[in-house]
This record gives structure tokens, C-alpha cells and sequence, in this order.
């Protein structure tokens, strides 16, 4: 597309158009030797810290991996062991429900951000790059950052603001009941503002003539927003969700830093829980297998979001 | 044909900018209660998104910061937490984040550059494989194979070296990231062929090729990719954690969670060490902010 303005200019290669077979069939070797050159440090790099863990962790998914007494093969027991374990179970359905009300807790905000900062006043401007900082700023920071926020005495910051209405003090990440939804309010504080950014690109796409005419029908802003802005949108939107939520499955920094897992394992998610049991207890045959179940469900829905998307362009 | 469509938005766009239909809200542009109601929405949304920053900035340079006493500014001036941050090694751990930062973007970057031309101005067999593979590259997150990768990591198959405890351990498994070979060769495959087979009848060699003729032309790009890189690098967490030997091989922002759970430092000192982590990113995303709104809406518009 970008090419057909320039072709003009490009008119005198034309005149040497016969040469280039030629050309390019002495130089075969020379090409294909280019091509792997510039290949090689990328394919190095991903066999030694991407390919090799891979197959390593398939191979240990396996074995009951005994650091000093050697592997024994086990089949798919380790696999077993994960389905069957309660509180593998439990950091499924808190990974389920973090993801679910991180993504569309963070597409609802983003969204309004967006419609409240549609616009081109440079105060607007100044504004979406101070809410961006989030976004900006390492997940191990936010964390801190909020575990300060969050501090759970009646005189901790939020609790403070909380008394000015009359609610409250709430133990946050300290109470088995309210911790999950505390991490969820940290995923949607560092997550809405990247929504914004997209949707904002989206809400730039809309042909104004839209609105003038739909404002000429005596339309409704509710209506406008309904049946010109949310079509409009969609395709992005349904893009950031798919990617948020297969995101968040994999989700650990934030909990880890917040919680750890706790109170009770009130918060432990399917990353903490794996974590915790190669690492620390170093039962790494049965983390394996639950790093092999994430990884399937991953590459099911990513390839799935790939059809979609592609299936949705060819339309 | 093309002119008459670059015409009309610039038709459009003139006289909607001040109109009611310049947003999707239909933001009245005058003083009026609907302005009213969203300046107070734009300060709450400030103040949610943006003030706990300058209470973190705020708590850091006061002498007697505490969690339960959030001001926005200092009480009390002091560059005390820092000076006690110094002495719990901070600045080292400074020093760690800025080498793997440093080093793994540099790495990144070169990596990226050379396998995204070797994809997108090369023709060859496999090549849909390799594009394949990057795309696996991009679901095997560190977080999934933490555990097999910290194995590699202590012993290196074939070369039998153990990398832990070294920068290279953080370095060298952050110098592959699917995304941005992708962004870079999107961007390279809308290069004009005429440009490169021009230079190639002026006998420019492959590395020519790529470095005085294809990478000026991608200096947006590189922006792209400079930016995203350096947040992923930043971002790390579980990696420098399982490639650590012990706590001083830790980045600033690991460290930090050493620092919460040494009770003899005040809530100062951790937040000075917020502060040192999150200088660096704020200062790249400042000077690449444009780059940065551009490779989010690429992202979100190609999938």
C-alpha cells in the first residue's frame, strides 16, 4: 500500500527489470547465508532459555524428580496429583475469578477514562500522561505501593478516605474475605489505563460525521454511544480482552508482592500455588505438570483468539 | 483518488474541533455545568490514577514518613531515607537493574533487528516455521517455565557453565522476546523494495544493507521496541529472583520486598527504594511517550 506513491520514482530499476534472476540464482548461497546469519542469535537464545525449558519441563512433568536419589518415571501421575489436589483446585477458581474481574473491571474503567479524555485540549493530554504512569511502573512497585495504600489500621490512608464516608475500616489484604478483591482493584488501577489508550485510538477512528448526522435524528448521547461508539469499537475490544484474559492467567508478580498467596491461601492463584511447590517444597515434577496444564490452556485459547481474529479479517 | 480522501477528515476535522461532535460524550465545549461535571470527574480520576505516586515521592523525602500518615508533601525535608537506603545496598542493587536493563535491551534490540529483517525482506523455505516459533517464543513467558528455566540456568546443557548469580542469567533469557521481533518486521516489510534493490545494484552488502539503509528508515520502530523492551526488562520479577544466588544478586525491584521484610528499616527507606525503582521507567517513558502510544494501538489494531 505504502509502496504504490513511491513507484514512480522508481521507474529507472524497471529499465534493468531482466537482470535480477539471474542475479538471484548466482547468489542463492550468498542469500541463504544472509538469512541464517541474522537468524542465528535469535534461535540460540530461544533454544537455550525458551525451547530447552520447554522440553525440560514436559520430560520432568513426568518423573518424580528426586534431587539426589535420581528420576523415576512415574507417567502422568504428577498430573494426577495436580487435578486431584484441593488447593490446586482453589488456586484455580481464585485464578479464574482474579482474571475475570481484572479484565473487564479494567476494559469498564478504561472505557470511561477514555470517553472522559476523548479530546485534544492539551490539558487532556497532560492528564492521559499522568494516569498512564501505572502502566509505566514496575508491578513490584505498584505492589508496594499499594501495600501502603492498603494499610489495614483505621488510620491507613484508604481506610481514611473510607471514614470520610462512612464506611469502613476494612483489613484489605489482610482479611481472607476482601484480599482477592483487593489484588483485583490493583490489576484494574494498573490495567485501565493501557484499555484507554487503546480504546482512545478506537473512539479517533470514528468518522465524526456520525455523530453530527445522529445528532441531527435527535439522538441521545446514550444512543449515540450505543449504536455509533460500541460497534465501532468492538473489534479492539475484543482484542484486549482475549489478550488481558489470557494474561491473567499467568498472573504472579502482583499477587505474590501483595500477598504471597495469603491470608489462608485466601489469595493463592495457579502461579503462587506452582511456585510455591517447586521451589520451596521442591516437589518439581508435580510444578511441571501444573506448568504444562497452564501452558496447554494458553496455546488452546491463543490459537483460538488467532482464528477469531483472522476469521473476523477476511469477513 | 487518494487526494480526495486525504481531503475530506481535513474538511471535517475543522470545524468539529470545537463542536459538541468532536467526542463521543459530546463534551460541550463552553463553560457550562456539563464542563463542570467533567472537571471534577477529571481531578477524581487524577487523583486516583496519579496522586499515589506523590504521596510514594512525598513519603520518601519525610523524616518521619509512616503508612498511616500520607501527605503530598514532605512534613519534614530529609534526605535520610536515602542516605539509610545507600547503606542497605540499594544503590548496588541500582547498579544490578541498570546493568540488566542496559545489557538486556541492548541484546533485545540487536537480537530483534537481526531476525526481523532475516523475516521480513528474505524469502525461504521454513520461513513460516520460524514465524511459528517466535510466536512460541511470545506464550512461554518466564512465568511458565520458571522452574525448568532456573535448572538451565544453574547448568547450561552442553556448555556445562551455570550462569546463576551473574547478570548474564537475567541478560541473556530477556534477549528474546517474540513481540518485538514482530513489531520490527511489521514495520521492515512496509519498506519499499525498490529502496533495497537499488542499493543492491550499487553492490551493498547484507550488514550495509541493514544498518545504512533499512534500520534509519525504522527509527519509529526502534522507539517501539526500545520502550516495550525496556518496561519487559524492568517488569521482570520471578527471573531475577530464580537466577539470584543470594539476595545481592537481586534488581531494585526484588529487593524491595527484602527491604519490607527487614523490620529494623523504616516504611521511608522502602519507599525511597519505590522511588529509585521507579525513576528510570518514568524517564524513558517521558522521552518515548509518542513511541509508546504508537506500539499500543499496533498492537491492539494487528492482533
Amino acid at each position: 500500500m505504502t509502496s504504490a506513491p513511491t513507484k514512480p520514482a522508481a521507474m529507472p530499476a524497471q529499465a534493468r527489470r531482466p537482470s535480477p534472476p539471474k542475479r538471484r540464482r548466482k547468489s542463492n548461497r550468498a542469500h541463504m547465508l544472509a538469512v541464517w546469519v541474522f537468524l542465528v542469535p535469535a534461535a540460540v537464545l530461544a533454544l537455550y532459555f525458551k525451547f530447552i525449558p520447554m522440553l525440560e519441563g514436559i520430560r520432568l512433568s513426568l518423573f518424580k524428580v528426586q534431587p539426589f536419589l535420581g528420576d523415576v518415571f512415574v507417567g502422568l501421575d504428577n498430573y494426577a496429583s495436580v487435578l486431584t489436589d484441593a488447593r490446586f483446585m482453589d488456586a484455580l477458581g481464585h485464578t479464574v475469578i482474579l482474571g475475570l474481574t481484572q479484565t473487564v473491571g479494567a476494559l469498564v474503567v478504561g472505557f470511561v477514562l477514555a470517553l472522559l479524555l476523548e479530546g485534544q485540549a492539551k490539558s487532556l493530554w497532560f492528564l492521559r500522561t499522568a494516569i498512564f504512569l501505572p502502566v509505566v511502573t514496575a508491578l513490584a512497585v505498584v505492589g508496594e505501593i499499594w501495600r501502603i495504600l492498603y494499610f489495614p489500621t483505621a488510620d491507613g490512608p484508604l481506610n481514611t478516605i473510607l471514614s470520610w464516608v462512612g464506611l469502613g475500616p476494612l483489613q484489605f489484604l489482610n482479611g481472607t474475605d476482601t484480599a482477592l478483591g483487593s489484588i483485583a482493584v490493583v490489576g484494574i488501577w494498573n490495567g485501565a489505563p493501557y484499555n484507554m489508550v487503546i480504546i482512545l485510538a478506537g473512539l479517533a477512528g470514528i468518522d465524526r460525521a456520525l455523530y453530527e448526522s445522529a445528532g441531527v435524528d435527535g439522538a441521545t448521547v446514550w444512543q449515540r454511544l450505543r449504536y455509533i461508539t460500541l460497534p465501532a469499537l468492538r473489534p479492539a475490544i475484543v482484542i484486549v480482552l482475549t489478550l488481558a484474559a489470557i494474561r491473567s492467567l499467568r498472573s504472579f508478580t502482583e499477587v505474590y508482592v501483595l500477598t504471597g498467596g495469603g491470608p489462608a491461601g485466601s489469595t493463592e492463584v495457579w502461579m503462587t500455588r506452582m511456585y510455591s511447590l517447586g521451589f520451596q517444597r521442591n516437589d518439581i515434577g508435580v510444578a511441571s505438570a501444573a506448568a504444562v496444564l497452564l501452558l496447554v490452556v494458553t496455546l488452546l485459547l491463543t490459537v483460538g483468539t488467532q482464528l477469531l481474529a483472522r476469521r473476523k479479517a477476511e469477513r | 483518488m487518494s487526494t480526495t480522501t486525504t481531503r475530506t477528515p481535513a474538511r471535517t476535522k475543522r470545524p468539529s474541533s470545537s463542536s459538541r461532535f468532536d467526542s463521543a460524550l459530546g463534551w460541550s465545549p463552553g463553560f457550562s455545568v456539563n464542563m463542570l461535571l467533567r472537571i471534577v470527574l477529571c481531578i477524581l480520576v487524577f487523583c486516583i490514577f496519579a496522586l499515589p505516586f506523590a504521596a510514594i515521592i512525598s513519603g520518601a523525602f519525610d523524616r518521619n514518613s509512616s503508612p498511616t500518615e500520607i501527605t503530598l508533601l514532605p512534613k519534614a525535608f530529609t534526605l535520610a531515607n536515602f542516605e539509610a537506603a545507600s547503606q542497605q545496598g540499594l544503590w548496588s542493587y541500582l547498579l544490578n537493574s541498570l546493568v540488566i536493563a542496559g545489557g538486556g535491551l541492548l541484546l533485545q534490540m540487536t537480537v530483534s533487528v537481526f531476525a526481523a529483517y532475516s523475516l521480513s525482506r528474505k524469502k525461504f523455505r521454513g520461513q513460516a516455521f520460524i514465524l511459528l516459533l517466535v510466536l512460541l517464543t511470545m506464550m512461554l513467558p518466564e512465568e511458565i517455565i520458571g522452574i525448568p528455566l532456573s535448572l538451565v540456568l544453574g547448568d547450561l546443557p552442553l556448555l556445562g557453565v551455570s550462569l546463576r548469580g551473574t547478570v548474564l542469567a537475567v541478560i541473556l533469557p530477556v534477549g528474546i522476546w517474540g513481540f518485538s521481533i514482530f513489531i520490527m518486521s511489521e514495520f521492515m516489510k512496509e519498506i519499499p523494495a525498490e529502496i533495497e534493490e537499488a542499493a543492491r545494484l550499487d553492490g551493498v552488502g547484507e550488514f550495509r544493507m541493514l544498518f545504512a539503509i533499512i534500520l534509519p528508515l525504522c527509527k519509529p520502530a526502534l522507539g517501539v521496541i526500545g520502550i516495550f523492551g525496556f518496561m519487559m526488562v524492568w517488569d521482570q520479577y520471578l527471573l531475577p529472583l530464580i537466577a539470584a544466588n543470594d539476595p545481592s544478586d537481586y534488581t531494585l525491584t526484588v529487593a524491595l520486598s527484602v527491604l519490607r521484610n527487614d523490620t529494623t528499616v523504616g516504611p521511608g527507606v522502602l519507599l525511597a527504594g519505590a522511588v529509585m525503582a521507579m525513576i528510570p521507567s518514568l524517564l524513558v517513558y517521558l522521552f518515548l511517550q509518542r513511541s509508546m502510544i504508537r506500539g499500543i494501538t499496533a498492537g491492539a489494531t494487528k492482533g
